[in-house]
């Protein structure tokens, strides 16, 4: 049975079709890449993957459960995180509260312990830490543990909005241009880290790129997006090599 | 917008504001009532300036709640003196309900509880409605909920006798009191006789649960989580963070402290009024400015700015032609101090040297 399977998803914004008639299926453990040029609706469906959209039409199944409709905050406990296209950091906090912050739902004690310091506080802070640190170890963050997230380099703010999604132990990784604005060995870097995650954490992830090498480096399988609708689909060597996608990319001589 | 403003007014520094650490917070707190208390046992304090003690404390504790909801949960509220209000009324007319029944210092933790139980109640009253809303809906809430309780307040008759509690919004005689009823709120004339209970001493330990209670949050699972939300709500969001539930619970606990402060204010005057110069809108407007130049988020910085600000133009009384030009100055000085780029490095640059320098010695 596939992770993730999406039929006919339709959404309009006023008279725009932002995204007609899609679909998808993704394996478990595959790194899935979505490309297409720009605007051709790639993060628009991310936002209706993550219930920050309701769709018009169709429907997401993730892991044989129904998740079509659920709200964001639900969408993640069913098992989707993502990061964003423009970052989104909690960036008056120190880089490991990040983390924490993520941790959210998996640890739990009461606002009476919060404000005392009594009661399971102690413990469960020791626990919170140490899975902090150890995600941020995965991610060669440990040492910027203290610093406030929005003074981190920027290749390191995409890596942390990374650590902080897998903070909540998703089934689906979501990235929306994970490479964009970073030099070509930030890029090589990401890509490690990328595929590093999926081994160790054996999670499925899909991904938005306009770096093509990138794409061509890491992903197994391709959907291409233009106009809001899906170009082709295959295994990535195919898709790149299709005169279809190549026109839709270098636009219509 | 507010989280703009907001943001804008938050200086960019190296560390977390919220990071400071807490046990320096209450070593300035207790240095500074073990100075004041030996300036009042050695006679050196001036009766006039011990009677500002205990506003001054309450104010810082109403500071300390409101930098909960601006600077941690990153909400403007224009209303807190609305819940001092609530606060000071709620434990003024419990005091004199039970004044010779119960024994004083039981009298007064119970008051203390009413006051502060009355004040959560209104926040979260409030809080249900506006803060599952996205966009600048506290600010103008809060404003509108200050002005009406005062109103309300101000037109209120409440007496009690022994055919039990009676209202009205009219006047004294519609109360119907039988000869030996006894006057609880009399309109605009307030509440009159309420015990004087609160004191330098107890309020300090009142500021020091607010404080401890505050600093707690900030570093907890829940404060992570309202700070998250200040952050960045779409991401707290993504990473699946209850929004409506955070915001209630920093809203909430904002106003109760509040409430605390009210409690002391009601049971330090003689006669509680709910007049504008006490609760009003310009009332709330100096508490936020109170926490805006103690630095947004700052939780310490709430209770020096509040205390120096509050001190500042009571002292210069004297002066009397240059005491708003010398407290503009202060503002103004107290401003470039907290938020001027260079300030903030020059400050942290020393505090680092001074760390080192501990190191070295060590
Ligand atoms: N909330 C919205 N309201 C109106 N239009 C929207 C909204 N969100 C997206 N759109 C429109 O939908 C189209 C697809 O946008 P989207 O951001 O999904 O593109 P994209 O493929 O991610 O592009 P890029 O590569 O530039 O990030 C665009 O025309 C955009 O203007
Ligand atoms: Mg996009």
């Amino acid at each position: 049975m596939a992770l993730l399977e999406v039929n006919n998803l339709c959404i309009s914004f006023g008279g725009l079709r932002a995204v007609d008639d899609f679909h998808m299926t993704i394996e478990k453990g595959q790194l899935y890449g979505l490309i297409g040029p720009n605007g051709a609706g790639k993060t628009t469906v991310f936002n209706l993957l993550t219930g920050v959209y309701a769709p018009n039409e169709g429907r997401i199944i993730l892991d044989g459960q129904d998740i079509t409709g659920h709200k964001t905050i639900e969408i993640n406990q069913d098992g989707i995180a993502r990061t964003f296209q423009n970052i989104r950091l909690f960036s008056q906090m120190p880089v490991i509260d990040n983390v924490k912050a993520a941790l959210e739902n998996q640890y739990s004690y009461s606002l009476f312990d919060s404000l005392t310091h009594l009661g399971k506080f102690r413990q469960v802070e020791k626990e919170i830490t140490e899975r902090s640190m150890d995600l941020l170890k995965v991610f060669d963050l440990d040492r910027f543990a203290e610093t406030l997230a929005s003074n981190l380099p920027y290749g390191q703010q995409r890596k942390l909005e990374i650590a902080r999604a897998m903070a909540t132990n998703p089934k689906l990784l979501l990235l929306d241009e994970p490479a964009a604005g970073m030099n070509p060995n930030e890029t090589a870097e990401l890509m490690k880290t990328i595929e590093l995650i999926r081994d160790k954490f054996g999670i499925t992830i899909l991904l938005i790129e306009h770096d093509m090498k990138l794409v061509g480096g890491i992903c197994e399988r391709l959907t291409v997006l233009n106009f809001g609708r899906v170009l082709c689909e295959g295994p990535t060597k195919e898709v790149l090599s299709n005169p279809e996608v190549i026109k839709a990319y270098l636009g219509d001589e | 917008m507010t989280d703009k403003i907001l943001k804008a007014m938050t200086p960019k520094r190296k560390t977390a504001v919220n990071g400071k650490s807490p046990a320096m917070t209450y070593f300035v707190v207790l240095a500074a009532y073990a100075v004041l208390e030996l300036c009042i046992k050695t006679g050196i304090m001036s009766s006039h300036l011990q009677g500002l003690l205990v506003p001054m404390v309450y104010y810082a504790i109403v500071a300390v709640g409101l930098n909960i909801c601006v600077g941690i949960l990153g909400e403007l509220s224009l209303g807190h003196a609305g819940f001092m209000c609530i606060g000071a009324f709620g434990s003024a007319v419990f005091s004199l309900l039970t004044d010779g029944v119960l024994p004083d210092g039981l009298r007064f933790l119970l008051a203390f509880l009413v006051g502060v139980a009355l004040a959560t109640l209104f926040g979260f009253l409030i809080g249900i409605p506006v803060l599952r809303l996205n966009g600048d809906y506290l600010a103008i809430v809060t404003l509108a909920f200050g002005e009406i309780i005062k109103n309300l307040l101000n037109a209120l008759y409440l007496g009690i006798d022994e055919n039990g509690l009676h209202a009205s919004l009219s006047n004294q005689m519609a109360l119907g009191l039988s000869p030996d009823g006894k006057m609880l709120i009399n309109g605009a004339m307030g509440v009159s006789g309420t015990p004087h209970d609160a004191n330098f001493t107890i309020s300090m330990v009142v500021l020091l649960i607010a404080l401890f209670l505050a600093q707690n949050l900030v570093h907890s699972k829940h404060g992570r989580a309202i700070m998250a939300i200040r952050d960045n709500r779409i991401a707290a969001e993504s990473i699946g963070i209850n929004i409506v539930r955070y915001k209630m619970q920093a809203f909430t606990i904002s106003a109760a402290i509040a409430g605390a402060a009210g409690v002391l204010f009601s049971h330090n005057i003689s006669t509680l009024q709910a007049s504008s110069q006490y609760f009003g809108y310009n009332v709330s407007i100096m508490i936020l400015v109170y926490v805006v130049l103690g630095g947004i988020g700052n939780l310490r910085g709430s209770v020096i700015a509040a205390s120096i600000l509050y001190l500042l133009p009571e002292l210069l009384r004297g002066l009397n032609k240059y005491r708003m030009l010398i407290y503009s100055i202060v503002l103004i000085v107290v401003m470039i101090f907290n938020w001027a780029p260079a300030a903030i490095a020059w400050r942290e640059n020393l505090a680092a040297k001074f760390k080192a320098a501990r190191k070295e010695n060590v």
